[in-house]
């Protein structure tokens, strides 16, 4: 902006000139003011776990002035007179007297309750968006690591709260939670016992558990969010293959004054949100749910959603238990309580390093992959999300058997066999989609689109126009990289020429190297419509090209076809490519 | 089956049948405070509802219970099954069920209640069972609803759920919801315990224990939701279809107006920073 | 079908098009012929349309900010504040629902406006930042590295592996301290985890009313009532691992089979009363108590993972996660004609765990 057109207010001059006298702020802060937020409504969902946190720590620490985290019995005799002379934990009175007697406090505490499930909702929605457009790759590893830890540290925190008020439905989780690190091999019991103060249920259980949903984990979770946050300021955003956007820039709106005003009208939009469903929509009616007991149990008893993939997979899993010399080795809680989760998170973790691994590629990216144009990736990713989505929804299951008349175990069986049968399945058909995508944007930036205008020709020939892409639509579509081929054993690129294979290509891991790799490059080919160098031509008209582009429509179709019906995925960088 | 099932799910016939149900409750409270010799254990005219009740057993119900409702292969004896047994399978419409099952659904009835009462009569005649309990003993003024909920939560909130909503059984059968159930529908039903529901005799839960939970269930059902809409109470599932579908579509339905690109062209700043 | 379309087809997934794209396709390769940036947007009449709106939005949200401070004051919650006889539910109902509307149209006002605010009263000004080499000029890297290595040399931690060593092995008892530390947190599980507070003779009373039980209160077939042992209905750890269940059979029905594991007896028809049996409520896969009991299947159904257990055969598997039956309390009758236990448990109930053998 031109300096002489703006009238520099005395508060700027006045205050900003005294605080920067004292902290030579200026050149910083005009960084920070022109720091460059890419727009895409994708990348506004990070921002809503952001705000949600920030609703929870405003509404939570309101909470805590009321609520009393003792587990010792008292008779009530408040408000909710059909509880008169029911005897409760204090806890779980308090959570009564928030709910009944102060005013606003059903309001916070649903707010909170809300508030937390839309914070993992909306962690979850961001981390699908980086994985799904590579944003983790070099160099913003270390931060998806950091996002793996956060979705950890959210779920226990989650549980923790929800289980703080000691009503049934959360102290049925406690228990669950409980048996489970019984079933650790070795130091299960002991465990157990530390955490709950003694046997199940104890008194010390609530304290402890407040303690660290107010302190510990919300400590780590802001010093991670801190960290997330600074690394992501420091190395830039990433943007969206767009027209301008390149590896060396980032466009956007600056921060002062666009992201500012965006960002507020951000956060109420979120805290609006939440408001219109903790006053429209009751949560955690923990009233109804009445005080805990460990003999009593009501039908229906399920976690929070994020929590839900866990009893899911305890509930598909089959019985088996085995004796290990002499000791009780229940693999029936084990692998439900350890292998999704660790399946998911090890599997997050290990990714971004894994493909590099897989595809040799160690160069930065900050333009983002349209998800088709990364279709081992995108295929792994749709696997991963029908393999929780089914153990949450098996997480679900007398629900579902109850409301759409299902017989129960019938649910257990789908869900026993389809956890293996459908993640697979969908990695083959996601690929095989994104690769036909791949094929219509080839075509698209070699022809253009069919414009709906048939010509008839001298000859007496019906050809249809095509009119070209815009440049815009062309930079997205041309947008994709694909990743250098490894050498690979045993094949002739492999060698160097004189037979000798490649360092990195021997051995089993070489072989499974090579496999991934192959995985991962297989492409279409941009269509080579004029016997070029097989590189697109931008801008090529409609006009003089009626003839191929009749043509190229049915080599078109033909493609798409072969993608889909060619079920093998292990052909090489080549296959499936049109040329006409 | 299934186009019944279709039937049941549209709101609209689910608010006859509550129409239904309250009709029908109605006509229970009228027949029973207005004529309460028409309990079966009134001797006076005991009788003539029994004759009276014979022959309808013949008509409606002897083609599967068998004609002296000793039981056939397709429906058991109602030798002993007591009159509270056929007032509650009768005024909720289970009985004379629609075909041969292991469990009925609640419907509207075609009988009056002194027709059910007759047919009471007549299978108390044929010795034993629970007698339909009288309104002092549904009544749930001065009930404990804590010692309710105690006895709730222990012995009825694993099947019917924490609120009453119902549940899901084993082998595609449920227990139902309690929302529609009259205060003497749910005491009959722990007295007889009706298809899979076990018994809950008055030695273990006394007359007086059954009332509370009467008063529990009652006064649950009509308590207002003070949070909002409760989506049926059935939990936290709800709650996270809810926030995905509700909360974050919300969102992002909002996010994309906050990003979609702006009508006047942007003007491109180059970077001034050195 | 015959009209032709002005611009290109989109793709879904690729931003629109703007405007000036087809037109004037070099605009962007020439990008210094832009005028200088204003401050002001173009259209001052959209803007002025614009900038009213949003104040509009601003004072509703005012409105009703102030609405949600009246609410506050002047809807009075709980027992003790609102009128006698009005009901504390509909008082909170009430608050909740004046509060929460006027705090949802505040926030979701202010956004809205917020939001018009910057779309519509800015001018629309993209920046473009240059990207730098995350990684630091060979150079410094060189110097940073050599600084590091002067630094350690300078403090001799490199040279005197005696001070190395001993300063770690001062900080390992330290670093151990906080284990030791979590010791504390609770006692060792050692053999309680085997054993419940069921002892010889000991009655089994009603869960809720503590009320003790003789076989004819049980008369009818298809009975069932959760029962702890007499005198602990205040003791949570010991019902966690004590409640039961009794179950009644019509005659024939039930055919526990006699169970011996080594020498201990695990399961048997001598432990029934009258058709009584006894169960553990506690699910043997993770401790939900389970009690959907269905007298006509006579299946047991764990409503929490669905372990379903068969109540005739002791308790045994029939589908779901639980490897083990539950496990059956020792039923008998005392002098009184009361039902006791006869004896503990013979095998510890629960969850399985590593120990449990």
């Amino acid at each position: 902006m031109s300096d002489d057109a703006v009238k520099i207010p005395p508060a700027v001059s006045g205050v900003g000139g005294w605080l920067d006298d004292r902290f030579h702020g200026a050149r910083g802060v005009r960084v920070l003011m022109r720091k460059v937020f890419p727009d895409h409504w994708s990348f506004m969902l990070g921002e809503i776990a952001l705000w949600s946190f920030v609703i929870l720590l405003l509404t939570g620490t309101y909470l805590a002035f009321f609520f009393v985290p003792s587990m010792q019995d008292v008779v009530y005799h408040g408000s909710y007179t059909k509880f008169d002379g029911l005897t409760m934990s204090q806890a779980y009175e308090s959570t009564l007297r928030i709910s009944f007697d102060i005013r606003g406090g059903l309001l916070v505490r649903q707010i909170h309750h809300w508030a937390a499930d839309l914070f993992m909702v909306a962690i979850f929605a961001h981390m699908l968006r980086v994985f799904f457009t590579g944003a983790y790759r070099k160099p913003r590893e270390i931060n998806w690591l950091i996002g793996v830890v956060l979705i950890t540290l959210g779920m226990l925190e989650g549980l923790f709260g929800y289980s703080l008020p000691d009503d049934q439905l959360s102290g049925a989780d406690l228990r669950i939670t409980e048996a489970a690190f019984q079933g650790i091999p070795v130091l299960g019991t002991y465990i157990s016992y530390f955490l709950f103060g003694g046997a199940y249920p104890g008194t010390s259980i609530v304290p402890r558990m407040y303690i660290i949903h107010v302190l510990l984990i919300p400590g780590l979770i802001l010093a991670l969010v801190a960290a997330h946050l600074f690394m992501m300021f420091h190395q830039k955003h990433t943007q969206m293959p767009m027209k301008g956007n390149t590896e060396k820039n980032v466009v956007g709106q600056p921060f002062w004054p666009y992201f500012l005003l965006k960002g507020q009208a951000w956060f109420f939009f979120i805290f609006g949100a939440l408001a219109v469903l903790a006053t429209f929509v009751q949560i955690n009616p923990i009233w109804l749910y009445g005080p805990y007991s460990p003999l009593n149990i009501s039908s229906a008893s399920q976690p929070d959603w994020y929590m839900g993939f866990l009893e899911g997979a305890m509930r598909a899993m089959p019985a088996w238990e085995i004796n290990f010399l002499g000791h009780t080795l229940t693999l029936s809680v084990l692998i439900p309580f350890l292998l999704p989760l660790g399946l998911i998170m090890t599997g997050m973790a290990l990714w971004p390093f894994f493909e590099q691994w897989a595809t040799g590629d160690k160069s930065f990216h900050h333009v983002n992959d349209r998800p088709r144009n990364a279709p081992v990736r995108t295929g792994v990713g749709v696997g991963a999300v029908c393999f929780y989505g089914i153990l949450w929804a098996e997480g679900s299951n007398d629900v579902i058997a109850d409301h759409f008349q299902v017989p129960l175990y019938t649910i257990t069986w789908i869900a026993r066999f389809a956890i293996i049968i459908v993640p697979i399945g969908a990695y083959f058909v996601t690929k095989r989609i994104c690769l036909a995508l791949q094929r219509k944007d080839a075509a698209i930036v070699a022809h253009g689109y069919e414009s709906g205008i048939i010509r008839q020709m001298p000859d007496g020939e019906f050809v249809e126009i095509h009119t070209p892409a815009s440049e815009e639509e062309l930079a997205v579509l041309n947008a994709k990289v694909v990743p250098p081929a490894l050498p690979a054993p045993g094949s002739s690129r492999g060698s160097d020429g004189n037979g000798v294979p490649a360092p990195g290509s021997r051995g089993l891991m070489g072989w499974a190297r090579g496999v991934a790799n192959r995985a991962f490059q297989e492409t279409v080919e941009a269509e080579d419509g004029h016997g070029g160098d097989g590189h697109a031509e931008i801008g090529h008209g409609a006009n003089g090209h009626g003839a191929n582009g009749h043509e190229v429509d049915g080599g078109d179709h033909a493609a798409v076809g072969s993608g889909s019906s060619s079920g093998s995925g292990s052909g090489s960088g080549s296959e499936g490519s049109a040329h006409d | 089956m299934s186009l019944n099932i279709a039937r049941r799910r549209r709101p609209a016939a689910g608010y006859a049948a509550i129409a239904g149900g309250l009709v029908v409750v109605g006509t229970l409270y009228a027949g029973l405070s207005g004529g309460s010799a028409a309990s079966a254990s009134a001797p006076s005219q005991a009788s003539t509802a029994v004759a009276h009740g014979k022959s309808l057993f013949e008509t409606s119900c002897s083609s599967c219970h068998g004609l002296d409702a000793q039981g056939t292969s397709q429906a058991p004896s109602l030798v002993g099954a007591g009159a509270a047994a056929v007032d509650f399978q009768m005024s909720t419409g289970r009985m004379p069920a629609k075909e041969y099952g292991a469990e009925n659904e609640r419907k509207p009835t075609h009988f009056t209640q002194q027709q059910i009462y007759d047919i009471a009569a007549y299978v108390a005649s044929l010795g034993g069972g629970p007698a339909i309990p009288d309104a002092q003993q549904v009544s749930t003024k001065g009930a404990d609803t804590a010692l309710g909920q105690q006895l709730f939560s222990t012995n009825c909130a694993q099947c019917h759920g924490f609120a009453g909503a119902g549940g899901a059984l084993t082998y595609g059968k449920s227990a139902p919801s309690l929302n529609v159930a009259t205060p003497r529908q749910i005491y009959e039903a722990m007295l007889t315990g009706p298809e899979a529901m076990p018994v809950f005799g008055d030695g273990t839960i006394t007359p007086s224990e059954k009332r509370d939970i009467i008063a529990l269930i009652t006064q649950t059902r009509d308590e207002a939701n003070p949070g909002g809409l409760s989506a049926g109470r059935t939990g936290p599932v709800t709650e996270g279809l809810v926030i995905w579908l509700g909360g974050l579509g919300f969102l992002v339905l909002i996010a994309m107006w906050l990003t979609a690109k702006r009508k006047d062209h942007a003007k491109a700043e180059p970077e001034q920073q050195s | 079908m015959s009209e032709i379309p002005e611009g290109p087809h989109r793709v879904i997934g690729t931003p629109s098009p703007t405007p000036t794209a087809v037109d004037a396709p070099s605009s962007s390769s020439s990008a210094p012929a832009e005028p200088p940036a204003a401050t002001d947007p173009p259209d001052t009449g959209h803007a002025k349309r614009a900038e009213r709106l949003v104040a509009a939005l601003f004072i509703l949200a005012f409105v009703a900010g102030c609405g949600f401070l009246a609410a506050y004051v002047g809807l009075e919650v709980g027992q003790s504040d609102i009128p006698p006889g009005a009901d504390a539910v509909v008082a909170a109902l009430r608050s909740n629902l004046a509060l929460g509307t006027s705090l949802s149209v505040a926030l979701l006002a202010l956004g809205t406006g917020s939001m018009i605010w910057v779309r519509h009263l800015t001018p629309n000004i993209e920046i473009e930042e240059q990207r730098h080499d995350l990684k630091s000029e060979p150079a410094d890297r060189a110097a940073f590295q050599k600084e590091f290595a002067e630094g350690a040399a300078i403090s001799q931690v490199t040279k005197r592996p005696m001070l190395r060593r001993t300063m770690l092995l001062a900080t390992a008892p330290l670093a151990l301290a906080p284990l030791f530390l979590l010791r504390d947190f609770g006692p060792l599980p050692g053999r309680s985890m085997r054993t419940t507070v069921w002892r010889k003779g000991l009655r089994a009373v009603v869960y809720g009313t503590n009320r003790p039980l003789r076989p004819s209160d049980m008369e009818t077939p298809g009975s069932m009532i959760t029962v702890i042992p007499e005198g602990y209905s205040d003791d949570a750890d010991a019902l966690a691992k004590a409640g039961v269940i009794l179950i009644k059979f019509a005659p024939g029905e039930l055919h526990v089979p006699t169970v011996h594991d080594g020498k201990t007896q695990l399961y048997g028809m001598n432990w029934t009363v009258d058709n009584i049996v006894a169960y553990s409520k506690i699910c043997t896969h993770l401790g939900c108590p389970v009690a959907l009991y269905e007298q006509t299947t006579h299946h047991i159904l764990c409503p929490c993972h669905q372990s379903t257990f068969d109540a005739t055969e002791g308790a045994k598997v029939v589908f779901g996660p639980a490897a083990r039956p539950l496990p059956q309390l020792p039923l008998g009758t005392n002098s009184d004609g009361y039902l006791v236990a006869l004896s503990d448990f013979t095998q510890p109930v629960g969850p399985s765990f590593w120990e449990r053998g």
